[in-house]
């Protein structure tokens, strides 16, 4: 630059509007590259529904399958165990499966299950802290889990218990009950994991 | 004929005036002890890291069908594979111990004050790239701590208010960890955060270079020069402590390797058992740890029982280093000068974070989780106390020139 520039008013405005236009090129640019670590199409199109027969699946027994790469449980209920349902409220942060984000509407109940297959349990296994698969812990009253323990869901990671619905525990890091994903009967045997009504209708 | 191609260079590029700058003329301190071997440590660890790093790539597929298998390969089939792969995961663990006592160093000698400030800032960057670094790193093994370690990491995302779950959904780039994010942190690990870590090492380095070192006494050696203008209390750093890290390295180097051949998992530690397994999106391993050097931080998160304070406490745990030098209001540097109020919270800060280095790798039990909470009061409770001690701290005077 010279010692002393003719203009130096102009100077200025005009190098503060070339660098602010420059600017905006810049965050123009930055777009493809941000962009670029969201899901592709490919990815964004693998979430197909999964069929999972449930003919096979004895009392107190659970399968798991793989939808969209998460795991999903489904377990056939004893008698037993959908009796201590009312009993759990109590202990739980959310019983009445207020945090709508957490289940379709149809599951909204203490089954957290479609009311005409109530017995049968399809949830997310993943843990709403911070995604470890719960382990399933049928048992009555274990060493570990103490005497209260009605069968549930229990977080090796970090020690988050939820109830045989999936319902999270007061006092723990979880925060929310665990999803309970879209999902339909498309034969008294078959649940379809993702389908939706207009699937069977 | 050599000393004129040596002229002939040296007319077109500064050779041999970076090498005074930096070596043969640059002075420091003549009392330098056993903690200022790490900085240069850690200078030959990062070149390791990068070697061994390039040969791996060679015979690595970043890739989730392939990837375990590949590693397995190394580690069976590649002529010397087994210690390429060793040295560098060996080495990871080493980087951090080498960094943890450097941190250590300048917390006990004050070299993070007045006029160090930004060397000890570039050095906060350093030790957030590296364990970035780190992280992504431990997924390419793809086994089952690779696989779920990465989920709960990247789910801590997920809990910032608002934008969280699109934050992790875009980390991952798909719905759950997939082969996206395997090859992601392939290119991050490998060519991005290394040519970070390349700029902000020098410029701690160009920093550390401009004020010069700090000590063991505190004392600022650049007050007391000779006629010619050299530091009386100063020695070149070549030949001098380019001797006496050589020496450093060795010890080193007999430790790395002893652990290398004998030890490489390091008990589990380094490189934990459940990751000999291949990764499986269905299933938790019973019990899982972070790697030892991310375990105090992993306590802290466990110690607070919400999802998203945990995160906060966690994070918070390791940001709070910047602002040290701004917490720590007294002028005297050194910890052999300072009162023992100060002492006793240095150490038990240094305890705390030892202490819950060892509840992070364990299962969280009730009584666990208690002392994590304790320990992680410690912890913080370390730079609540330094802002008031410091404020009138009775300090002993420190010496015109070095002991």
């Amino acid at each position: 630059m010279a010692d002393s520039p003719s203009n130096p008013a102009r100077r200025r405005f005009l190098t503060g509007a070339a660098t602010a236009v420059g600017a905006v090129g810049v965050g123009f640019a930055a777009v493809p590259f941000l962009s670029s670590f969201q899901p592709s199409a490919k990815a964004e199109a693998a979430g197909a529904p999964v069929d999972v027969n449930i003919g096979k699946l004895s009392p107190g027994q659970m399968t798991t399958v793989a939808w969209r790469g998460k795991p999903v449980y489904v377990v056939n209920r004893t008698e037993r165990m959908l009796e201590s349902l009312p009993e759990m409220d109590d202990r739980l942060r959310d019983p009445n499966s207020e945090v709508v984000t957490q289940q379709p509407e149809f599951a909204a109940n203490p089954y957290r299950a479609r009311k005409e297959h109530e017995r049968y349990l399809v949830i997310v296994g993943l843990c709403t802290h911070l995604g470890c698969a719960p382990t399933y812990r049928p048992e009555v009253a274990p060493a570990d889990l103490g005497d209260d323990w009605q069968g549930g869901f229990f977080c090796p990671c970090h020690g988050s218990k939820f109830d045989i619905s999936g319902r999270v525990y007061k006092g723990v890091p979880a925060p929310t009950n665990l999803e309970v994903p879209q999902y339909v009967y498309v034969t008294d045997e078959i649940i379809r994991v993702g389908g939706s009504e207009e699937d069977v209708a | 004929m050599i000393k004129s191609l040596g002229k002939w260079v040296d007319d077109r590029l500064p050779v041999s005036h970076f090498w005074n700058a930096h070596l043969a003329k640059y002075y420091v301190p003549h009392n330098f002890n056993f903690w200022y071997y790490f900085g240069s440590l850690l200078l030959v660890v990062f070149v390791l890291q990068i070697v061994t790093g390039i040969w791996l790539t060679m015979s690595y597929k970043p890739s989730a069908d392939d990837a375990f298998a590949s590693v397995e390969y190394i580690m069976r089939d590649v002529e010397w594979g087994w210690l390429l792969r060793y040295l560098h995961s060996t080495g990871a663990s080493f980087f951090f111990i080498a960094v943890y006592l450097h941190i250590f160093r300048g917390m006990m000698y004050g070299s993070y004050k007045k006029p160090r400030e930004l060397i000890w800032i570039f050095g906060v960057l350093i030790l957030l790239v590296l364990m970035a670094e780190a992280f992504m790193g431990y997924l390419l093994p793809w086994g089952q701590m690779s696989y779920w370690g990465a989920q709960v990491i990247i789910s801590l995302f997920s809990s910032v208010p608002v934008i969280g779950p699109d934050l992790a959904l875009w980390i991952r780039g798909d719905y759950v960890v997939s082969d996206a994010t395997l090859n992601r942190f392939f290119a991050l690990h490998v060519i991005a955060l290394p040519l970070v870590l390349l700029f902000l090492i020098g410029g701690h380095i160009m920093a550390l270079h401009e004020v010069g070192s700090n000590n063991p006494d505190g004392v600022d050696i650049k007050e007391n020069k000779d006629d010619t203008g050299k530091p009386v209390d100063g020695i070149p750093f070549h030949p001098y402590y380019t001797v006496k890290d050589l020496f450093g390295l060795g010890v080193f180097m007999f430790i790395f390797a002893a652990v290398l051949f004998y030890w490489p998992d390091g008990g589990g530690l380094f490189l934990e058992h459940p990751n000999f397994t291949p990764a499986d999106p269905l299933k938790t391993p019973e019990h899982i740890a972070p790697v030892w050097y991310f375990a105090p931080h992993y306590a802290i998160l466990r110690a607070v029982p919400d999802k998203f304070l945990g995160v906060v406490a966690m994070t918070v745990a390791i940001l709070i280093l910047f602002v040290l030098p701004w917490i720590d209001r007294n002028r005297t540097r050194s910890i052999r000068y300072r009162s023992t109020a100060f002492k006793v919270n240095l150490f038990a800060f240094a305890a705390a974070f030892i202490g819950l280095g060892y509840l992070g790798t364990q299962p969280p039990t009730t009584l666990g989780t208690l002392a994590s909470q304790l320990l992680s009061a410690v912890y913080f409770g370390f730079f609540v106390a330094v802002y008031f001690i410091s404020r009138r701290e009775r300090t002993q005077p420190v010496p015109e020139r070095l002991q």
